[in-house]
């Protein structure tokens, strides 16, 4: 069942639909209700490996749903710590619940001075209205 | 309806093979296979009745109306089924020396020299077995005559309605993308064009008329501002249908074109394939076309496998042959008439167009040339049914539907392509289910989100097939997919054909 | 001309509907500049019974398998297509149906190609087979790009003993690719794995094929784990009608199978239209290139096909596809699929049985004969090089004007063997034909 259109206050947010929710050095991310939404129902999940170096505005993986693939462009630079299995295994959890049981990666953040250049979700949302 | 391997029964076979009196052999027994394939057993009669039926659940140009935009579903002659069967082509090994081949050699020169008098270029390879290899040997030979000048170019400009497969080869011949928007008129954007077009910039690849069924009306300044940039041009064959004997690629200034002979020509379209996919270039291009060339010497014809400068092959062989064998038949049946075809073609696309232009949204308000595009974004908006609605609808009125959510530019897109061989009377009854859906859209909604009623198969879930991913029959192990029912179908919205 | 229905009445009235007054001014956007301003120079229209005379006088021109008793195979044989195959593919609907993007219409040519991809799995080994590539060339550089996009690698290793029209194509899509390609030299008519090990260093994949060009049976499982071990993946190109008898690739250690399916199924047609085959290991699905068709069920519930996994493909995921093709080979693979269907397991057997038991035949009659086989000590499946003790040009020459094409010439691709030619027996020959062939190959 997909979720309610939101936008949580507490995150950051990228102009490619991405959402990241930081504490301390800890990064975890994933996409906003606007990308599940255009994609559709997903079903798969290429995540990256644990362990490997993501970097900003680079592709970390992919979702894909049956009319299009998306790649997972990150907002913020660091190693992989974990990679969301459940999502693996059930992609469509991320239409559900995009934020919460549909994160994807957690990371450990190599460059905090990245977090100023995210959007807030006042200026996400006017980013979404500009589409 | 059952697999055929489902209909397998243990012993049962269809083949009656010669047995020859000869000791027995084996191959070494580390190679042997241990266990044999799990191929279909049936005689002869279940495997004709299995296929029969099969064929039964497959709509044909031979069943009804086809219009697929920019696929040019036409006519296919009987006459070319014929001849393809000829001993002479049907069973010449291509390894057999040229003067045992002469005939087909022959016949595919004069192919070339057909195909280059309706292209407007001299030089020909026949050797792309689709358009899509067609595209992709077009780049290669502009990378290889870039390489051959010195010149490093390293992007590509497609415009935004292109089929997908241009962007595709762009990336499969290691080229780099600019896209070019479209105007008001659905011409290309001239001011985005000269922004993206500069001395990296290899070439276009444009088709045109364009998806959009329009003619470019600045094709000529399109031309020099990547001439002016020492780029070529290449020319997208798809929609030749509209401009046969009418306008020459070669003369609106394209470089390289590649021609459908699935499309244009007639090559039936066999489920999915084959098709062809020749190329026809300008002189100074020639010396990179695929080896073997089919050249001339007298009245002899022999195949020149010396070309230094080829990018060298893209397919086995000259090509696909039989497919050249019917496109040759049918374009030697109309001659200089190609032009009466073609002719024919953007006829009946504008009475069609004339006649749906109020009841749907029409994006570029100009006549159009072989195929246009409608929107269904009103019917969305007002009744909640969408372009997939309304092609699932059309099916119970005994009709193919149009290609549908392409090009990309136009929202809830319907692209359609009648062909020069139907009737006014087809085109009257596609465009009287047309307009009568619309009602239907305000008045009974559910008739269209239920299309349609009357096929084997309902609307079918692409969510679970793209999950489950069984691609296979399992014999033992295949899955029961209805152990897992889903609320409703989930399907594809983004389909095209082209 | 019997193609078009309108008439003249017919255009007055579309005319009048559209608001114009004649068909030229339908054209009215087309530049003056780039109109053509006279009539397409073509010969003049023929009527159908000239055309088809036209066509028998062409074809009448070739020599093909019914006119000259023929040995010539290298990647194209002359295997017997049953009258069921001409038969089903005459079916109208099969024949002039596009490809099943609306699933609803097409449920006989997306049912049709499961079983196709089954087929092909089974004999393969394999767990995903796509629904067909241009031809057995075009599919080794497919699996190329695959395993490219697998390992991150960009080099391919390919033995020499593979076919040359597929090296050659290989070549050809490499750069585009960013591969780089090395070839492994064939000792004594194989290839050694060592050798074939020490190329796939670095490597995306290795190719090798079974039987090679030669005909000679490489150490097919050795290869395989020769790839491996330099962490390249092992990719087999292989004759379908050779594995009702030889181990399917995916049983010895193979990521990806490819080949030439016209053995299966297609007249040879002067090298096409035919079909090629691609099927590999499941984890690597989503980079298969090609049309895939897969089962579902449908509103009420019912068993029913789709293409799937349609976002590898150019449509949607345009430039970021696994492959530009779009139109393939279906009906060609759908030929295939009734052959095999046709001869069943025990057919397919029996089929390479024959063929095995008639070159070892010819082997020991030309050998008694005084000709010197070229690999001796290779065991070979159904073709073979012998030395024919002249320029192998000038015995085919000699040998046609007896009747009989003797094979092929293999001095045009590999040094040294001027003076060989590469025999292809299959179950279209018999013991009387190797007979002629000898008498044929007499200085």
């Amino acid at each position: 069942m997909a979720a309610a259109e939101s936008y949580p206050e507490g995150l950051r947010y990228n102009a490619e639909h991405d959402w990241a929710s930081i504490e301390g050095d800890v990064a975890t991310m994933g996409i906003t209700w606007y990308a599940q939404d255009s994609l559709g129902e997903l079903v798969h999940y290429e995540p990256p490996d644990v362990g490997a170096t993501i970097a900003k505005d680079n592709s970390y993986g992919e979702v894909e749903s049956v009319k299009a693939v998306s790649d997972l462009v990150s907002p913020l630079s660091g190693e992989v710590l974990e990679v969301n299995e459940r999502v693996v295994s059930t992609p469509e959890v991320v239409n559900d619940d995009p934020y919460g049981e549909g994160w994807l990666v957690k990371i450990r953040l190599t460059d905090t001075g990245e977090l100023a250049q995210l959007l807030d979700v006042d200026a996400y949302k006017r980013h979404l209205a500009d589409l | 309806m059952k697999l055929i391997y489902e209909k397998s029964q243990a012993g049962r076979r269809a083949a009656s093979l010669p047995l020859y009196d000869l000791p027995p052999a084996d191959v070494p027994e580390a190679l042997r296979r241990a266990e044999p394939p799990r191929l279909p057993e049936l005689a002869e009669p279940e495997l004709v009745r299995h296929f029969t039926e099969l064929s039964t659940r497959t709509f044909g140009i031979d069943t009804g109306f086809y219009p697929l935009g920019s696929c040019t579903m036409k006519h296919n002659p009987r006459v070319n089924e014929r001849v393809v069967q000829l001993p002479g082509f049907r069973d010449l090994h291509p390894l057999q020396e040229p003067d045992g081949a002469q005939g087909a050699l022959e016949l595919m020169w004069r192919l070339q020299r057909i195909l280059a008098e309706v292209a407007g270029l001299p030089a020909v390879s026949l050797q792309p077995a689709a358009g899509s290899q067609g595209e992709l040997t077009g780049l290669m030979l502009m990378r290889a005559y870039f390489a051959d000048r010195g010149e490093e170019r390293d992007t590509i400009v497609t415009a935004d309605t292109a089929h997908g497969t241009n962007p595709a080869s762009v990336t499969m011949a290691g080229y780099k993308l600019r896209k070019v928007g479209t105007d008001a008129r659905g011409n290309l954007d001239l001011e985005d064009l000269r922004s993206k077009v500069d001395g990296r910039t290899a070439g276009l690849m444009l088709t045109n008329p364009s998806t959009l069924g329009l003619f470019d009306e600045h094709i000529v300044e399109v031309a020099s501002i990547f001439h002016d940039a020492g780029a070529l041009l290449y020319y997208d064959g798809a929609n030749l249908n509209a401009v046969c004997g009418i306008s020459r690629p070669g003369d609106m200034g394209f470089d390289i074109v590649h021609f459908n002979l699935h499309k244009t020509f007639s090559q039936p379209h066999g489920g999915g394939g084959p098709g062809g996919g020749p190329i026809a270039v300008r002189d100074r291009l020639e010396p990179f076309l695929p080896t073997p060339a089919i050249v001339r010497e007298g009245d002899r014809f022999a195949l020149d496998h010396e070309r230094p400068k080829s990018i060298g092959k893209v397919r086995g062989f000259t090509g696909p042959f039989g497919v050249f064998v019917r496109a040759y038949a049918y374009i030697r049946m109309y001659g200089p008439g190609l032009r009466e075809m073609s002719e024919a073609a953007v006829l009946n696309a504008n009475y069609m167009l004339a006649r749906l232009r109020d009841a749907y949204e029409l994006p570029y308000d100009r006549l159009c040339m072989h195929e246009f595009v409608l929107s269904a974004r009103a019917l969305r908006r007002e009744h909640g049914v969408s372009a997939l609605d309304v092609a699932k609808r059309l099916m119970d009125y005994g009709f193919h539907p149009p290609t549908i959510y392409f090009p990309l530019v136009v929202p809830e897109a319907l692209m359609i392509e009648p062909t020069e061989t139907e009737t006014k009377e087809t085109l009257d009854a596609f465009v009287d289910a047309m307009l009568a859906i619309v009602r239907e859209a305000a008045e009974s909604p559910e008739l269209l989100k239920e299309a349609p009623h009357d096929r084997p198969v309902r609307r079918l879930d692409e969510v679970l097939a793209a999950k489950r991913a069984v691609v296979r029959y399992g014999f033992d192990a295949h899955p029961d997919l209805a152990v897992e029912s889903p609320a409703e179908p989930r399907q594809l919205e983004v389909q095209k054909g082209a | 001309m019997g193609f078009l229905s309108v008439t003249e009445q017919d255009r007055e009235e579309m005319l009048a509907t559209i608001g114009v007054s004649s068909v030229q001014e339908l054209f009215a956007d087309i530049p003056n500049a780039v109109r053509l301003d006279r009539r397409l120079d073509l010969e003049p229209a023929l009527s159908e019974q000239e055309l088809v005379a036209h066509l028998e006088e062409l074809a009448g021109r070739n020599a093909g398998t019914g006119r000259e008793l023929s040995f010539l195979g290298a990647g194209i044989y002359d295997h017997y297509v049953p009258a069921v195959v001409d038969a089903i593919l005459s079916r109208g609907e099969l024949l002039t149906a596009y490809t099943p993007y609306q699933p609803e219409l097409s449920q006989g040519v997306l049912q049709a190609i499961f079983e196709y991809q089954t087929a092909i799995c089974e004999l393969t080994g394999m767990d995903v087979s796509n629904a067909s590539g241009y031809d057995g060339a075009t599919v080794a550089a497919d699996a190329c790009y695959v395993a490219k996009h697998v390992t991150g690698r960009s080099r391919v290793a390919i033995a020499e003993a593979v076919n040359p029209q597929v090296r050659q194509v290989v070549k050809t899509y490499a750069p585009g690719f960013g591969l780089e390609v090395v070839e492994v030299s064939h000792r004594g008519g194989a290839t050694d794995p060592d050798e074939f090990r020490a190329a796939a260093e670095g490597a995306a994949c290795a190719i090798f094929q079974q039987p090679n060009f030669f005909g000679c049976l490489e150490a097919g499982p050795d290869l395989a784990t020769a790839a491996r071990g330099a962490g390249a993946l092992p990719v087999a190109h292989v004759d379908p009608v050779s594995l009702g008898l030889l181990e399917a690739p995916g049983n010895y250690g193979c990521a990806i199978a490819v080949g030439e399916g016209q053995g299966a199924g297609n007249h040879q047609s002067f090298g096409g239209p035919h079909y090629g085959f691609i099927a590999a290991r499941s984890e690597y699905i989503r980079r298969m290139p090609g049309r895939i068709v897969g089962e579902t069920l449908d509103a009420a519930g019912e068993r029913g096909y789709v293409l799937t996994l349609q976002t590898r493909e150019q449509h949607i995921r345009r430039e970021k596809a696994t492959s530009n093709i779009t139109t393939n080979q279906t009906l060609l693979a759908l030929a295939g699929l009734v052959h095999l269907s046709w001869l069943g397991p025990q057919g397919l057997r029996e089929t390479g049985a024959t063929c095995l038991a008639l070159a070892e035949h010819a082997k020991a009659s030309l050998a008694a004969a005084g000709f010197e086989l070229v690999f001796p000590e290779q065991a070979t499946f159904k073709e073979f090089a012998v030395r024919v003790g002249r320029p192998a040009a000038e015995a085919i020459r000699v040998a046609r004007d007896r009747g009989v094409h003797p094979g092929y010439a293999l001095g045009r691709d590999y040094p040294g063997l001027e003076d060989a030619l590469l025999v292809c027996l299959t179950e279209k020959r018999t013991p009387a034909d190797v007979e002629l062939l000898v008498e044929a190959l007499a200085p």
